[in-house]
């Protein structure tokens, strides 16, 4: 399969009046057309802005890019012009994010909403814009499109709006389909059939999936491959599969090891994450997850260890080798 | 709507009552009455002035009179210091000279203050924003009564542009207007900036731009929109306020205003004038008000009424 999107060493910080935050810390994957990609890691360590400096949607100031390439269809993204990054956005990648309650404009129609993009990048006028808008909401199933087009977001439902999200996102056919923890906000059994419908979609129309969440369960039932981020650094990588059955980075054991299970015992408890995660600001030189971790000695406070091949598809980066360690 | 709107001004009929009742209790509590003079007048002639203004009555009576005479005859009463002429000759006469002035200061705040302010905001922290800031510093800051003087010595006395005062032709109101608008301009402009400041922060606009439009388009309808909702706030009781009547920039521009006639008749305990006045800035404050809520309606539709 060819290779749709490839970053290498991107490098994003924030230069706020307390010091550098350095938000994501020289990052590179690779990700296949049609390929599910899920970036796991807990809030803050660097998944949302790894993918908003990818679209050129880091608020800057403070943010900025400082290094890094991001090749798509064989342009860099990073060094693209503001017309240029622009005919990307939204037409051959789109975005859904977190929280539909504020991400759709309260004061503009479901249909001024999602006929834009349309209207901006396949220049539709507003007749055939609003055709396809409601083709799009039908696809996205929600119940009478074609009545509920000129509603305001106020009065549809949280799993509902982010269903229109989802069409606004899929308006333009998108190569690659960017959703940042777009479950997150919505409750469980709206989160499954989110999930259910972006899944089916994406076999439909054949797009690559970023998926950024902090839930290992979500992930593995919908990934092809997951990064798992902290502290600005992709920490592990593998097939989904390979995982979650053979995570070779104690953070990930960790995640793993906080999760329930359902074939658990009835007294078995969840083992958490002691601590916190770093700040960002002047971090010390070693693995940044060294002052949580229990394997750690004094090699991981002085050198951030490298990613490195662990099995086939799977690199890690850890001093130790921690195959078959406790959850 | 027109339900709503027929509610609400159903409702001035209470509001309006109460604000008679403060205005009069106010107006009657200030030491001194209308015919209080540096050098007295003679015990008969207060006592028949008096009777003849029915000042001699009991309080309650007073009231009731000047009350009832505005609503069945829309009759804001005499004037003491002229016989022949009544409240609702100097309202005549002066009232609409304050509404032009006042409408003209409103549309000179709107028209530099909003701009202003989204000009700022869209350049935030750069060159633009820091003058047009300080601009609206400047614009807060200096009052009305310096403002006027240095305008008439710039533009009038030095440039010789415009003439130095009075009120009728389209030159002599263009210094006056600025005076007043000047200071809503500089509060409309930072309240829009803030406004504007905060509104493209929102994730919304985030999507706007994720969708890959340009800049304009995202300020113009995405943002512009929702930041306006504050600004139309203000703009209610600001002007009101402008229309009517202002004391110092009539005063300086020797505009024949209501804003002049009042502080005399305060001075002079005109009662009816003082009165007459305040009804009529409470009526233009609740109609600015219901406009202001009914234009809500247009800017954002989360907001319904009945």
């Amino acid at each position: 399969m060819a290779t749709l999107l490839q970053v290498k060493g991107l490098k994003t910080q924030f230069f706020t009046q307390d010091g550098i935050v350095s938000a994501v810390n020289g990052i590179s994957y690779e990700l296949n057309e049609g390929e599910t990609l899920g970036i796991v890691g807990e809030s803050g360590c660097g998944k949302s802005v790894s993918v908003l400096s990818l679209m050129r949607l880091i608020p800057s100031p403070p943010g900025r890019i400082v290094g890094g390439e991001g090749w798509f269809q064989g342009r860099d993204l990073l060094k693209m012009d503001n017309e240029e990054i622009r005919s990307v956005r939204g037409n051959k990648i789109a975005m859904i994010f977190q929280d539909p309650m504020t991400s759709l404009n309260p004061v503009l129609t479901i249909n001024q909403q999602v006929s834009e993009a349309l209207e901006l990048h396949l220049g539709m006028d507003k007749k055939q814009s609003r055709k396809r808008s409601i083709e799009l909401l039908e696809l996205v199933q929600i119940p009478d499109a074609a009545d509920r087009m000129d509603d305001y977001p106020h009065q549809f439902s949280g799993g509902m709006r982010q269903r229109v999200m989802i069409a606004m996102g899929l308006s333009c056919n998108p190569q690659l389909l960017i959703a940042d923890e777009p479950t997150t906000a919505l409750d469980v059994t709206i989160q499954a059939q989110i999930i259910e419908l972006v899944k089916q979609l994406k076999d439909e129309i054949g797009m690559a999936v970023i998926w950024i969440t902090h839930d290992m369960g979500v992930i593995a039932g919908l990934a092809d491959r997951v990064n798992v981020m902290y502290a600005g650094y992709i920490i592990e990588s593998a097939d989904v599969k390979d995982l979650y059955a053979d995570p070779r980075h104690p953070y990930t054991l960790g995640l793993l090891g906080s999760l329930p299970r359902l074939d658990a015992g009835p007294k078995e408890k969840l083992t958490p994450i002691e601590g916190l995660p770093p700040d960002l600001i002047d971090m010390d030189p070693g693995c940044p997850f060294a002052p949580r971790c229990k394997y750690a000695f004094d090699r991981c406070l002085e050198e951030m260890p490298p990613l490195e091949t662990v099995a086939r598809r799977h690199i890690a980066a850890c001093w130790v080798d921690v195959t078959g360690g406790k959850r | 709507m027109g339900r709503y709107i027929v509610r609400r001004l159903l409702w001035m009929i209470p509001m309006l009552f109460i604000v008679s009742v403060i205005t009069f209790a106010f107006a009657h509590a200030v030491p001194g009455g209308p015919f209080n003079r540096e050098k007295p007048l003679p015990a008969e002639i207060i006592a028949n002035l008096e009777k003849y203004y029915g000042l001699d009555q009991p309080v309650w009576k007073q009231y009731v009179d000047w009350f009832g005479g505005i609503v069945t005859r829309l009759d804001f009463g005499p004037v003491y210091s002229s016989r022949s002429r009544r409240v609702n000759d100097i309202f005549a006469d002066h009232l609409p000279v304050s509404a032009q002035l006042g409408i003209l200061a409103t549309l000179i705040a709107v028209g530099i203050g909003m701009p202003l302010g989204i000009l700022a905001a869209l350049k935030q922290n750069t060159f633009w924003d820091y003058l047009g800031m300080a601009g609206a510093i400047f614009g807060v800051s200096v009052p009305n009564i310096v403002l006027g003087p240095l305008m008439i010595l710039i533009f009038a006395l030095t440039l010789g542009w415009l003439p130095v005062a009075g009120w009728g032709t389209p030159a002599q109101m263009i210094m006056p207007a600025l005076a007043l608008g000047t200071g809503s301009a500089a509060v409309i402009a930072r309240l829009t900036r803030a406004s504007m400041l905060q509104v493209i922060r929102e994730d919304y606009i985030r999507t706007a731009r994720a969708k890959g439009l340009g800049e304009r388009i995202v300020m113009v309808r995405h943002a512009l929109k929702n930041a306006l909702i504050p600004v139309a706030t203000i703009l209610g009781p600001m002007f009101a306020a402008l229309i009517t009547g202002t004391f110092i920039v009539e005063l300086i521009f020797a505009i024949p205003g209501m804003g002049k006639y009042f502080i005399t008749s305060i001075t002079n305990r005109d009662y009816p004038v003082v009165m007459g006045a305040f009804m009529v800035w409470a009526v233009a404050l609740i109609l600015a008000n219901i406009a202001v809520d009914i234009t809500y309606a247009f800017l954002d539709p989360r907001i319904r009424f009945d």
